[in-house]
């Protein structure tokens, strides 16, 4: 069953191909929220319309997420959650990306707090951001091997020992 | 195991390394200072130490096996964590949750507000030098613990806020418990400002330290007590309400000076707010009612009805070991935890195990500000400004 575009969706949508028509490639209403799928070479733009546009002004980037739809393609899932504090709405831009060029540009120049988040994805998803001024992992160790949260990484690791990189694995060894 | 670009060069500045193991971070975070004399000229902080993969473990747990994975992560706010995350699985399956669970869960994470307020308050000031605030304040909390362990049995990981209601009926003797504590609290909040926010050496020690403009902290995603000191009254109880909050009256606390001294006014005024609340909430409980949604499949059923009737019994069967499988679909669902917004982030492909789970921690978020609020101040006042964001590492790493 498909709901129909609340309000809100129909706002942004409409703001968004006002801008560019090709800049809106679904919209999906689920429960009450929506979510406006983005090419992925227009995110960046987009996401710099739905801050800066006088009818959208999404100035807080709530969150950022990442979903492996492995073995499906294409594999990667963006989503990035927007909230507008003086209109009080919320709404989710989504990328879809393939599994073997996980990129697309970094929202760091749009919201500064998208750094962290992207970070993140990058740490246990290996999704890598154009124009990330800090592109490092964060959670897990520089040596770590492998993006623990992609579908096809065993939830107990690939090694009876942890998986602590060159740090630990040149002592154990004799 | 991080290397850091100093920002002046070799000659003028050191680089000194603040952690892990270090009493002000409440928990093992590491950060790395660059000094220029006693003035920090960058931040960089290092994060991961606590670290448990629990996004990952939610994938591997049917849907309600993952609520005593929440517990542990902002394990001042256990019941806020459970709230979130039911309250994500409830969207996802349409599920109404009826108004007396409701109005109980959010005495319970009111209560939890405080509690997790008082041990910001107690180790701030104990990191300032205060060291009776603290004794003060956990006093206080321990009562708060003494009506969880009478709610749900349990002190800390309560795990009592469940997919379509609460694990428990309220206990016989649960009004006297909170009324005593309603009774005591709003003269003991008091006492903690006569404490501090007339006290000199606090005043010094946080009036002007920490600073950040509105502009830049809602550029940086910072929510909760930090932005509300910067002047944005945003507050997901009142923007966005759940749990039937639209129903309560509260006000939100603001202010605009934006500082250390500012974020504690806020965080003590939302004590008293929190009472009030408590106070309705107290009101509206019924002492008769459900407090589980009526979903078979879902919900297990009544002991009585497994022993007498046979569905009940193949239900009760299912949902223990092969879970329940909520439509396909996202849900993101946002509350406001005693440091901000707190989200939980369910995707699901229609199977008994979620494919995504993801919590949007405001602790982590709000860290990132660390560096705008520490660049250029003096190296005393890192530590004000690490306890005045509130963090909790737990729920950094997750």
């Amino acid at each position: 069953m498909r709901e129909s575009p609340s309000n809100n969706a129909n706002v942004v949508a409409g703001c968004l191909r006002s801008w560019n028509a090709n800049a809106v490639a679904e919209v999906i209403e689920f429960r009450g929220e929506t979510t406006i799928v983005v090419p992925r070479e227009l995110l960046r733009a987009a996401a710099e319309h739905c801050r800066g546009d006088a009818k959208l002004r999404y100035n807080l980037l709530s969150d950022a997420t990442c979903v492996d739809r492995y073995p499906g393609e294409p594999r990667f899932e963006l989503n990035y959650h927007l909230v507008s504090i003086p209109r009080k709405e919320k709404v989710r831009l989504r990328v879809w990306l393939a599994g073997d060029d996980p990129v697309v540009d970094s929202l760091v120049p749009v919201w500064p707090g998208a750094n962290w988040l992207e970070r993140e994805i990058f740490d246990l998803f290996g999704i890598r951001f154009n124009g990330h001024p800090d592109l490092r992992r964060i959670l897990l160790p520089d040596a770590w091997e492998g993006h623990p949260l992609r579908r096809d990484y065993p939830v107990e690791g690939y090694r009876d020992v942890p998986n602590t990189g060159e740090l630990f694995r040149k002592s154990s060894t004799p | 195991m991080t290397t850091v670009e100093t920002a002046v060069g070799t000659a003028k500045t050191m680089v000194l390394n603040m952690g892990p193991q270090h009493p002000s971070t409440h928990g093992v975070l590491r950060i790395l200072l660059e000094l220029d004399g006693e003035t920090v000229v960058k931040a960089v902080p290092d994060l991961g130490y606590l670290h448990t993969g629990i996004e990952k473990s939610c994938e591997d747990k049917t849907y309600s096996q993952a609520i005593t994975l929440t517990d542990r992560m902002d394990y001042l706010n256990p019941l806020g964590n459970n709230l979130v995350y039911c309250l994500a699985v409830e969207k996802l399956l349409g599920l109404e949750v009826p108004k007396r669970a409701q109005y109980i869960r959010v005495m319970m994470v009111e209560l939890q507000r405080i509690s997790s307020h008082l041990v910001w308050l107690g180790t701030h000031a104990i990191d300032l030098g205060a060291m009776s605030v603290f004794l003060y304040c956990f006093r206080e909390r321990e009562e708060i613990l003494k009506i969880f362990e009478l709610f749900a049995g349990q002190r800390m990981m309560t795990s009592y806020i469940r997919i379509g209601g609460l694990a428990l009926d309220p206990p016989a003797g649960w009004r006297q418990a909170v009324e005593r504590f309603l009774k005591m609290m709003p003269s003991r909040v008091d006492e903690y400002e006569t404490l501090l926010t007339e006290n000199r050496i606090w005043i010094g020690r946080t009036k002007g330290v920490g600073y950040i403009s509105a502009e830049d902290a809602i550029a940086l995603s910072m929510t909760g007590p930090t932005l509300r000191a910067a002047g944005v009254a945003y507050d997901n109880r009142k923007v966005f309400p759940y749990s039937s909050y639209e129903e309560f009256d509260f006000s939100v606390p603001t202010r605009t000076e934006s500082d250390c001294y500012a974020r504690y006014l806020i965080r003590v005024a939302e004590m008293r707010e929190s009472l009030k609340i408590i106070r309705q909430a107290f009101d509206k409980i019924s002492n008769e009612g459900p407090i589980k949604a009526e979903a078979p499949g879902i919900i297990p059923p009544q002991r009585e009805k497994m022993k007498t009737e046979m569905e009940a019994l193949i239900y009760h069967f299912k949902i223990f070991t092969e879970g329940f499988s909520p439509a396909p679909g996202e849900i993101f669902v946002t509350v406001e935890s005693p440091r901000g917004e707190l989200g939980c982030f369910i995707a699901s492909d229609g199977s008994p195990k979620p494919l995504r789970v993801h919590f949007r921690g405001p602790s982590y978020i709000n860290l990132q500000a660390l560096p705008k609020l520490i660049e250029g101040q003096l190296i005393s006042d890192v530590i004000a400004c690490i306890g005045t964001i509130d963090i909790v590492l737990g729920e950094v790493d997750r």
